[in-house]
């Protein structure tokens, strides 16, 4: 007991950083993998959907062809064309990558470990929502920078359409959120979980209140319309099929990347991967449960060691199982026309957003 | 905690910059950047007097900000649609060059 | 002064005057995009963090990324080597010290140098909707007609003028 007594020795203030920065260390080290076996799960996946067999050369299964990409990526020339714009040439990948990995901050990817009172979510803002999409609309800069920096009409229209299509695709998806907090009355991404799991605060005094609860409270039942739109949407905004349109590679050669090489190229498609991961742990935490199971008491916050560590399971077991509908999506899918993507969003997705939020503000009306 | 008049002073600057961006530049666009300089510095001040108000509940100075966003948002997109149908028409999108009423 | 307020403010200051100077518009979006940023960490330093993320949303996801795109379409408009200034940019420049000197000593002159610091108020969301809700939903509607006219309006208005009303 002697560790525990330094920690507790510590002051608030260290202690909250102290957690924080091991919060920080631990998420990204989880993400980085996830990044890494996702690219291998893409190609495997792939290869059966086309009915090949893939990449199973290294290692048991293919298990270690991450590490012999990542070596690869690094190992090339990293080359830098004569005609590019040098600094956003340089900047462009990065400012990819960054967007993603800030949006990590606000999911809460587990209850807590143990009985200490500390909530696996990096920060707990009363804002989450807004911090994302203001996050999230940042990713349009390095598409654009990466787009303007190559210096080619490929690269360029890549960029524009890019641009027009993820900030087409935000509107529509922060719409499609906003009956889920209605609902749950918050935009923090803790108490949207709460909500799901039956926890939901009293009025008058703000203590929570444990209702009944079931899979049916989990806003994916409650929402669908709000869900079915957050996840096409999703698909716009990480430039994946059907919505690839930025790089697609028939009419585009690759889109806003075709200049990039080696690593610069490997953190773009670093960058896509963890948008997908980070949509898809949106996706889980809006609308299905987040860590909460509810079954065998596990929509409770955990009280023991085991417990807390079953909890960040079931959610990293929830997210994979829509990485893997991202990546099925996509070798399933075709291309749609650039005009049918713009027609989808602004025609079809926002006008039915708009009339999700006016239901569901009637539905709330009648009931209270 | 920073005093009052250090935000002031730094939203005056920011919107002598504005001002100073919008009425000396020829390319329209940075007129349009210039205005919304002006725009936040005055957003700032609402901020700033918000959270030095004796009745920050009442969050008269965030409301303020709130409808000013949406205002600056809409401002932007008139502005740059004006500049895009101008640029179409004049091949420039220089301002001393619009200089005939008709087209 | 706090080391925090200062960094923050010599950023903004240093990304606004970057953003009307500079001879290449791209940069000067770009640094448009540093102020708007700083302007939202001073909104967040000052407690105030629905409107500081709204910023974000708004200004650096929207407003910022529009103008790199009216850029973008527009660009190759100026031979390289073109004046960047207006032909009367001596009186524009005139009357924007004059400004600023106005203010400054109107800042420096008036009571607010003795104002007291009170504690940090605490903004939930809940309270701002609930003042969105019933002291200002005269503003709420209008500002929801503003926006959509100018939408309809900068629809009409970069339509292509070949195509024509239909």
């Amino acid at each position: 007991m002697n560790r525990m007594e330094w920690l507790a020795n510590l002051t608030p203030t260290q202690q909250f950083v102290l957690f924080s920065v091991v919060k920080i260390i631990f998420a990204v080290a989880i993400l980085m993998p996830i990044i890494a076996y996702a690219v291998l799960v893409e190609r495997r996946l792939c290869a059966f959907i086309q009915d090949r067999v893939g990449p199973n050369r290294v290692g048991p299964f293919g298990l270690l062809q991450p590490l012999a990409d990542g070596a690869k990526a690094i190992l090339k020339e990293d080359f830098t064309p004569e005609h590019v714009r040098k600094v956003y040439y340089w900047l462009a990948p990065a400012l990819c990558m960054i967007p993603a990995l800030l949006t990590l901050a606000v999911i809460p990817f587990g209850s807590n470990l143990g009985n200490s009172n500390n909530r696996m979510v990096i920060a707990d803002l009363n804002v989450g929502i807004l911090y994302t999409f203001g996050i999230v609309s940042l990713g349009v800069y390095g598409i654009v920078l990466a787009g303007y920096a190559a210096n080619s009409k490929y690269s360029f229209l890549g960029g524009i359409r890019s641009s027009a299509q993820m900030i087409s695709y935000e509107i529509a998806m922060g719409m499609s959120v906003i009956p889920v907090f209605m609902l749950v009355g918050s935009l923090n991404l803790s108490a949207v979980i709460d909500y799901q799991a039956g926890r939901i605060p009293d009025p008058e005094t703000g203590r929570l209140i444990q209702h009944s609860s079931g899979l049916l409270s989990w806003l994916v039942f409650k929402q669908p319309l709000a869900f079915l739109i957050f996840l096409v949407a999703a698909f716009a905004e990480t430039n994946r099929l059907p919505f690839d349109l930025p790089e697609s590679e028939q009419e585009l050669v690759g889109g806003y990347n075709t200049e990039y090489s080696s690593m610069k190229f490997a953190l773009f498609f670093m960058g896509e991967y963890a948008n997908v991961i980070l949509s898809s742990a949106m996706m889980v935490t809006l609308f299905f449960g987040g860590w909460t199971l509810p079954v065998f008491g596990l929509e409770q916050p955990a009280d023991s060691l085991g417990k807390g560590l079953l909890h960040i399971g079931i959610f990293l077991g929830k997210m994979a199982a829509f990485l893997i509908l991202f990546i099925w999506v996509r070798w399933m899918l075709p291309r749609f026309r650039y005009d049918q993507l713009m027609d989808l969003g602004w025609r079809r997705f926002i006008p039915l957003a708009l009339a999700n939020i006016v239901v569901t503000a009637i539905l709330l009306w009648v009931r209270a | 905690m920073t005093p009052l008049h250090q935000y002031l002073f730094l939203s005056a600057l920011l919107f002598g910059v504005g001002l100073a961006g919008a009425l000396t530049r020829r390319n329209a666009i940075i007129v349009l950047i210039g205005i919304e300089l002006m725009l936040n510095a005055a957003n700032l001040n609402f901020i700033a007097f918000w959270r030095f108000s004796r009745h920050p509940e009442l969050a008269t100075g965030l409301m303020f900000v709130l409808f000013s966003i949406g205002i600056a948002a809409a401002e932007a997109a008139v502005g740059l649609a004006l500049i895009i149908a101008i640029y179409r028409h004049y091949r420039t999108a220089n301002l001393d060059q619009f200089d005939s009423m008709k087209g | 002064m706090d080391p925090v307020f200062a960094f923050l403010a010599l950023l903004t200051t240093a990304g606004a005057v970057a953003a009307v100077s500079l001879r290449n518009l791209v940069h000067c979006a770009l640094c448009l995009v540093v102020a708007f940023a700083g302007l939202a960490a001073l909104y967040l330093q000052l407690n105030a963090q629905f409107i500081g993320f709204a910023q974000i949303l708004v200004y650096v996801g929207a407003v910022a990324i529009l103008i790199v795109f009216a850029i973008l379409l527009t660009r190759g408009s100026e031979p390289g080597n073109q004046p960047i200034l207006s032909s009367s940019w001596q009186a524009g420049l005139g009357v924007a010290v004059l400004v600023l000197g106005a203010l400054g000593v109107a800042v420096a002159s008036s009571f607010v140098r003795y104002y007291p610091v009170s504690p940090a108020p605490q903004p939930t969301v809940r309270e701002l909707g609930e003042q969105l809700m019933t002291n200002y939903v005269l503003p709420l509607e209008v500002i929801g007609l503003l926006l959509t006219a100018a939408m309809i309006g900068a629809v009409i208005i970069a339509m292509h003028e070949k195509q024509g009303p239909r």
